[in-house]
């Protein structure tokens, strides 16, 4: 069953043609791994069905409903939620703080100006509950600026799970994070992402990641898509390798 | 017919002043990315300074002596920039933007009262200057010749800087530096040096504006509060960074100020902030800005 | 470029209740040991530090530095003026309920244009606008009194419960002083909680990162817009207690250098903190009279102060005592 349709998207940025009429089938359950270079169009990929800015052509249909149109704040509500490539905190909060003022915002709680936040007993409860999932219910009480960049990458798709998306894009959740540590994050986001039944699209460069935890894997190069398949059937695709898997190591 | 040419002459004159304030503020803003809140009071300097001179050289000093010596109050506001950026901004470049709202807010309260101090409290003129040049007659409106050497130098000040951005090797640094400082830096720019610069540019040029008003207006304390308030207007319609901007800016707010103050005299400044803010609306980054 | 932090918040600890309340009651105490003329400081140092925490909500909390909020307090203290010349009335709960609306409807005017834009253009677009209103003031001054301004006499208070004063100054030192403090406590703790309130930590999040904060599902510019309407209410209602304080209100509240001077009480005190602004406030009021009576210069003297704070003490009086103080309690 598909979940995302995108039909001939395309997004450009004066001459260049970062996403250049790409169509791709997202479904339900699956666990997508997008890969291609620098400058392929990933990001803005994401960029687009996420809302941060609209398509020049092209049309998106989420769930049956057509959100070309739709703002951010519909599309979250709607559920499609997203983590960063550069993270992305609210540095001064504290680690609980980021996840509980998530759940504020999902329920609708961040209108109320005058209750005490730190009355919500049930919105902490949650907080300290998905830091646990995360292996950083440790943390919770520093500034989510001072901790390690493992742990604010974790924290970044964290925020975005807390949203309880039907769909969720994580944009390269282990860049910058030393090669030791990459496999520990995938692990628990991966599997997360499994028992809550989550469709999750991930970007990644890493190839050993990108292999070893995708179902299924699209590759882009200058904009359009290159080939898709199963991490077999990718591997053995010659424009893919010829493109992309050339320069890394064997 | 006659009352038409004046207005437009009007329109010119102060379109002139404040392209010459509002050009200076937005050329730091497009290269530096800092708004100057003091930049009036450079204004003021050089308006201060150039009287000064002229009362002390007017005696025996033939007159067109005396216009070279508004170059004087300019080159003042242009020598305080030049201090004022290694002592007062560059240590604030790192830390966020309203640290630098905040500095020149001080250095506006600082340099107000130093004129205070220096020239005391009453405005100085130089009025016998704005009276040498007579009045002219143009298609049968009769026009004081200073206000035509008031356009002629704004008109000329704009084709320099003109030049000088599009047309130099200065230029060329300035705009590299003002699309993309790290890049410009990284191709062996001299970012630290273009910033000073570029402030001292427009330092010189807020300088000028005042030094060239003043025999018309004098030099007035407070004069550089209210100055950068329209100056603020002129690049917040033509968008802050552009000197096009600027110009068109400059030219729509002394168009409305020669007709406001002809037609509707107590709320013409209050029409300016409206047109302002209808510009803002339909176009958030000014008529030239970038996005 | 790095935000400015943003303020510590833990918890209301004793300890902090202990200090506020040992606070309160030197407050109340205050009249009965102070000259007249200290006294009548404080009251205005207890106004302005109202203004400076609803402008501080804005800076500190929100991350936008607002160069306009002397449209805010002169709204809230010419609405009292009109009430005064056009409705003869001398209730002083209808001016502040009169001062606060005025600010908010300003608040709510301004605002449509200004939270479209962050930043320095922010900061400049509201002081551009705050200027329309001092122009009009100025110009108006059929309505407004021009120049000279509108006088606002001693009101009644409490609806008329007590009965006034033949004294004014007996008045403004006892009575009125009371009042501003009970309105200043009520200002203080509604703030505190809207601070503390999910509402106010959605506005530090859009202050930390406001593209995270969108793709939370907090639409920054709605928030933006609130934080600005409860922002201008706060200074608004600072302008209403202000001017049956100084008799007089004049286009000077109006003009930008004013709000330059709110700026500074926040800046001075430490918008990083949730006091900070309103020590600001009081300290810049004795400040300011000092200087105004020790020198010609004094905002010569002022200038110099606001440099060095920039440069040396950034996060003002406030947050240096609390680094201080934590770094005395680490050991």
């Amino acid at each position: 069953m598909s979940l995302l349709e995108i039909r001939s998207i395309s997004k450009s940025f004066g001459d260049n043609r970062a996403v250049d009429d790409v169509s791709l089938t997202i479904r339900a359950g699956e666990l997508l791994g997008l890969i291609g270079s620098n400058g392929a169009g990933k990001t803005t990929l994401v960029n687009l069905i996420s809302g941060f800015f609209p398509a020049d052509h092209g049309q998106l249909v989420f769930d049956g409903r057509d959100i070309t149109r739709q703002t951010v704040n519909e599309r979250i509500r709607a559920g499609i939620a997203r983590s960063f490539q550069l993270v992305n905190l609210f540095d001064q909060l504290t680690v609980l703080d980021n996840i509980a003022l998530t759940i504020f915002a999902r329920e609708g709680k961040t209108r109320h100006l005058m209750a005490l936040a730190a009355t919500d007993g049930a919105v902490y409860r949650e907080a300290l509950d998905i830091l646990g999932q995360f292996s950083l219910e440790a943390k919770a009480g520093m500034l989510a600026g001072a901790i390690a960049q493992g742990e604010r990458k974790l924290l970044d798709v964290a925020v975005a799970y807390t949203l309880r998306p039907r769909l969720l894009f994580l944009d390269e959740p282990t860049s910058g994070v030393s090669s030791r540590e990459k496999a520990p994050i995938m692990d628990i986001v991966t599997s997360i992402v499994r028992s809550q039944r989550i469709t999750a699209v991930i970007i990644e460069h890493d190839m050993d990641v990108v292999f070893r935890y995708s179902e299924r894997i699209v590759a882009m190069h200058q904009g359009k898509i290159l080939a898709e398949g199963t991490p077999d059937e990718i591997r053995r695709n010659e424009q893919v390798t010829a493109n992309l898997l050339g320069a890394q190591p064997a | 017919m006659d009352t038409l040419v004046i207005q437009i002459l009007n329109s010119l004159f102060y379109a002139s002043i404040l392209f010459l304030i509002a050009c200076g503020l937005t050329l730091v803003y497009g290269v530096m990315r800092i708004v100057n809140m003091a930049h009036g009071n450079l204004y003021a300097v050089g308006a201060y300074v150039a009287a000064w001179i002229i009362g002390l050289v007017a005696g025996w000093m033939p007159s067109a002596g005396l216009f070279l010596l508004i170059l004087v109050g300019a080159a003042a506001a242009a020598f305080a920039g030049a201090v004022l950026e290694p002592t007062m901004l560059r240590p604030l470049y790192r830390r966020a933007e309203e640290y630098q709202l905040l500095i020149t807010f001080g250095l506006l309260l600082i340099l107000e009262d130093l004129l205070r101090l220096v020239w005391g409290p009453h405005p100085l003129t130089a009025s016998a200057l704005s009276d040498t040049l007579g009045s002219f007659t143009l298609l049968g409106a009769t026009y004081p010749g200073y206000n035509l050497f008031v356009i002629a130098v704004g008109g000329a000040a704009a084709a320099l800087l003109w030049a000088l951005v599009y047309r130099t090797r200065f230029g060329v640094m300035l705009r590299a530096t003002s699309q993309d400082m790290r890049m410009a830096a990284a191709l062996g720019i001299n970012v630290k040096q273009v910033y000073v610069q570029a402030f001292t540019i427009g330092c010189f040029m807020a300088g000028l504006g005042g030094a060239v008003v003043m025999p018309i207006s004098g030099a007035v304390l407070g004069m550089g509060v209210d100055a950068l308030i329209l100056a603020f207007v002129v690049v917040v319609i033509g968008g802050l960074g552009s000197l096009e901007g600027a110009l068109v800016g400059a030219l729509i707010v002394g168009a409305v100020r020669t007709l406001g103050i002809t037609y509707f005299a107590e709320i013409e400044l209050a029409v300016l902030y409206l047109i302002a803010a209808v510009v803002l609306f339909v176009r958030p980054a000014g008529l030239f800005g970038r996005a | 470029m790095t935000s400015p932090a943003a303020p510590r918040e833990r918890p209301l600890t004793p300890r902090k209740l202990l200090a506020a309340g040992l606070g309160l009651v030197v407050l109340l105490a205050l009249p009965t040991v102070l000259p007249t003329f200290q006294t009548l400081q404080v009251s205005y140092g207890l106004i302005f530090g109202i203004a400076a925490l609803g402008f501080n909500l804005l800076l500190g909390y929100t991350g936008l530095l607002s160069f306009g909020h002397s449209a805010f307090f002169g709204a809230g203290a010419y609405m009292a003026a009109f009430l005064v010349k056009y409705a003869g009335v001398t209730s002083m709960e209808a001016f502040l309920a009169a001062g606060v609306l005025a600010a908010f409807a300003t608040a709510a005017v301004f605002g449509v244009v200004c939270v479209r834009y962050t930043r320095i253009f922010f900061s400049i677009l509201a002081l551009a606008l705050s200027q329309v209103l001092w122009s009009l003031a100025l110009k108006l001054f059929w309505v407004t009194g021009g120049t000279d301004g509108l006088r606002v006499p001693t009101p009644t208070l409490l609806a008329g419960a007590l009965a006034p004063a033949a004294d004014k100054t007996a008045f403004l030192v006892h009575r009125y002083y009371y009042y501003v403090l009970a309105v200043f406590v009520l200002a203080v703790a509604v703030m505190w909680v809207i601070l503390h309130s999910p509402f106010g930590t959605a506005l530090q999040a859009i202050r930390d990162n406001e593209v995270r904060a969108e793709f939370v599902g907090v639409q920054v510019r709605r928030y933006r817009y609130v934080a600005f309407l409860v922002s201008g209410a706060f200074t608004g209602l600072a302008g209403a207690l202000w001017v049956p304080l100084n008799g007089l209100t004049t286009p000077d509240i109006l003009y930008w250098p004013f709000s330059g001077k709110i700026v500074f009480m926040a800046v001075l005190g430490g918008f990083r903190t949730f006091w900070g602004p309103i020590v600001g406030a009081i300290v810049f009021n004795y400040l300011e009279t000092w200087a105004v009576g020790f020198t010609v210069y004094w905002q010569l003297v002022l200038g110099l102060i606001l440099v060095a704070l920039v440069l040396a003490m950034p996060t003002g009086l406030a947050g240096t005592a609390s680094l201080l103080a934590a770094r005395l309690w680490r050991r």
